[in-house]
């Protein structure tokens, strides 16, 4: 299971990026469409809010292909205080 | 277990409940009533016809569902694990109904001009903070005062507040709407003048009730536990966001169950009521009632799935109620047009009319003249098409312009309209009921409220609060299939089941207290 759990975070990794590219080509498309304020102020925060739940796709798989998720914590005294 | 038993004498677990949810509720009633009323509020305070107020109108759709409801997460958990979980969110309800009710008192557009869509996007942006400090501040409190071997059960009850707040918006709204004049159309006349004000003055009552009964609450026994204790994080964003080993949960929580709730909460609750009336056709009012039984129906869901979630754990529950609408949505959807459609049938010419109404347009040259079409199929469902056209003098009174179509349905389609809803809002009950609990047990107490409220925002708020703008999005893409706005919580819920099922454990901890 751990095996699979590895692997599967080089989808995720690739997820991340295509979503950004959809993303950005339909802002693009969408934008062209229909080139009012209104459009350009939807795809502009679409893309705000978007960028950085991509980038914890990324991180998200990264963990999973390095291990982080093999053994989840089962209590407090596994995690680390400030 | 010890700390909560203690507990239990001096602040009962039904008046914890009771004063959380009941908060919360209002919390969520309050902003729904904005979005329920947003084309009323939008020709009051955002004129089309001026662009910058329009401009403001999408930043106050926009800013305050996605934008600032996770900064209200970071900003208000980040007190919630400093300062404490009562003082956290009774701060939010303040907000939350103070700006709810200064919406309600904001002269329009005409009066103020341009301070008045300023002003009522400030107020909006507040609301939008509030919620995103709300939620985890009660789920903790609740959490933190129940029994290890009941967690889910009694945190169902904070579940049921999101889904009631905006059955009691409808209720309000409906009632307000056909109450204020004993001539039905007189009275949606008024309450498109001046009556939508009531729904949000109403909220200072709900609001003063619940704060009076929150500032009689303790604050939560393990948050006071690690305050005696010095054990409170110094720095909770950085403990919750930096430390790889708290990330990782976060991650966790949002990517492999949150975001998919989010979707199938969004989909069962606002896009079935948006595809009843825009796709569908049904009337408004209808649409309303329809939401409203499917809600009552399947309220009790929450509290079922949260106390089976003590019994057999959190994760297969929610990630069922996640495989079923997956496969179901679009056969569901499919049979929701099929009870609307009239294409193909036979009008029935002997009930059919057409009423035209000229009404005085303040000037000699033309009228404005209203054309309604009436017409029962044989199927039994009446379809009336609304036209209003500009009459000039020499014309004859036909109607020219876009009509508006709503569709009355027969009361065994309308039951099995009901049904179809309750279903969606059931598959709801089975991912959002032991969410709280689920949430709960991934943190460590000095963390939680911080830990937990960021991705509860992310995956409702974003991907969530996404749902009705992609699906539309997706129906001018692909405008020959009408189903085709369900990919997008298809695609995002079969993402989530994915890494739901591979990596979130079924573990329910032993033990909150740490």
């Amino acid at each position: 299971m751990n095996t699979i759990k590895r692997l599967a975070g080089w989808i995720w990794m690739a997820l991340a990026p295509f979503a950004v590219w959809l993303l950005a080509t339909t802002a693009h498309q969408e934008i062209a469409r229909n080139p009012t304020v209104d459009t350009r102020i939807q795809w502009t925060v679409f893309i705000l809010v978007f960028l950085p739940i991509a980038f914890g796709l990324l991180l998200f798989g990264w963990f999973a292909w390095k291990g982080e998720y093999d053994h989840l914590p089962e209590s407090s005294a596994e995690l680390p205080e400030d | 277990m010890r700390l909560q038993q203690q507990d239990q004498t001096a602040n009962p677990i039904w008046r914890v409940i009771g004063a959380s949810s009941v908060g919360t509720l209002i919390e969520w009633y309050d902003f729904y009533i904005f979005g329920s009323l947003a084309p009323i509020i939008a020709a009051q305070f955002f004129p089309q016809t001026n662009p910058t107020a329009a401009l403001l109108a999408t930043l106050a759709t926009f800013a305050a569902g996605f934008i600032v409801r996770p900064f209200g997460a970071l900003v208000f958990g980040r007190l919630g694990d400093l300062v404490g979980r009562k003082y956290t969110f009774l701060l939010t309800l303040i907000l939350m109904g103070g700006s709810t009710f200064a919406i309600g008192l904001v002269p329009g557009y005409e009066q103020i001009g341009f301070a008045a869509p300023i002003i009522v996007l400030l107020l909006r942006l507040i609301q939008g903070l509030a919620l995103g400090g709300e939620y985890g501040g009660a789920a903790t409190y609740v959490a933190e005062h129940a029994p290890d071997e009941k967690r889910g059960y009694y945190t169902s009850w904070i579940q049921t507040t999101a889904t009631l707040g905006l059955l009691v918006s409808l209720g309000v709204i409906l009632g307000t709407r056909s109450n204020l004049d004993a001539n039905a159309s007189v009275s949606v006349q008024k309450f498109e003048e001046w009556g939508w004000r009531i729904p949000f003055l109403l909220s200072i009552l709900l609001v003063g009730v619940s704060v009076y009964i929150r500032l009689r609450m303790k604050e939560s026994p393990l948050f006071t536990e690690i305050k005696a204790t010095g054990k409170i994080s110094k720095n909770p964003l950085r403990e919750s966001f930096v430390h790889r080993a708290n990330l990782k949960m976060v991650l966790l929580a949002l990517f492999g169950m949150v975001m998919g709730q989010g979707v199938v909460w969004y989909t069962g609750q606002f896009y079935a009521q948006t595809f009843m009336e825009n796709v569908c056709r049904i009337d408004f009012g209808k649409t309303r009632t329809i939401l409203i039984w499917a809600i009552v129906l399947a309220t009790p869901g929450f509290i079922l799935f949260g106390w089976l979630s003590d019994r057999i754990g959190r994760k297969w529950i929610m990630l069922l109620g996640m495989f079923i609408a997956i496969i179901s949505y679009r056969p569901i959807y499919k049979q929701m047009l099929a009870i609307s459609n009239t294409k193909g049938m036979t009008a029935d010419p002997a009930k059919g009319r057409v009423d035209r109404t000229i009404l005085p347009a303040g000037n000699a040259e033309y009228s404005l003249v209203n054309v309604s079409t009436v017409a029962q199929f044989d199927n039994g469902i009446i379809e009336k098409e609304v036209r209003k056209d500009t009459l000039f003098q020499s014309e004859k009174p036909t109607a020219k312009g876009k009509g508006k179509t709503s569709k009355t349905l027969p009361s065994g389609l309308y039951w099995q309209m009901i049904l179809l809803v309750f279903v969606q809002i059931l598959f709801v009950t089975m991912v959002y009921g032991p969410i709280a609990a689920f949430l709960v047990e991934l943190f460590p107490t000095r963390i939680r409220y911080t830990s937990m409220s960021l991705p509860y925002h992310i995956g409702n708020g974003v991907f969530g609060g996404l749902t009705p703008f992609i699906a539309l999005l997706l129906t001018t893409i692909r405008q020959d299939d009408p189903l085709v706005g369900l990919w997008y919580p298809i695609g995002v819920a079969a993402v989530c089941l994915v890494i739901g099922v591979l990596y979130v454990s079924n573990r329910i901890d032993p033990n909150v207290n740490d």
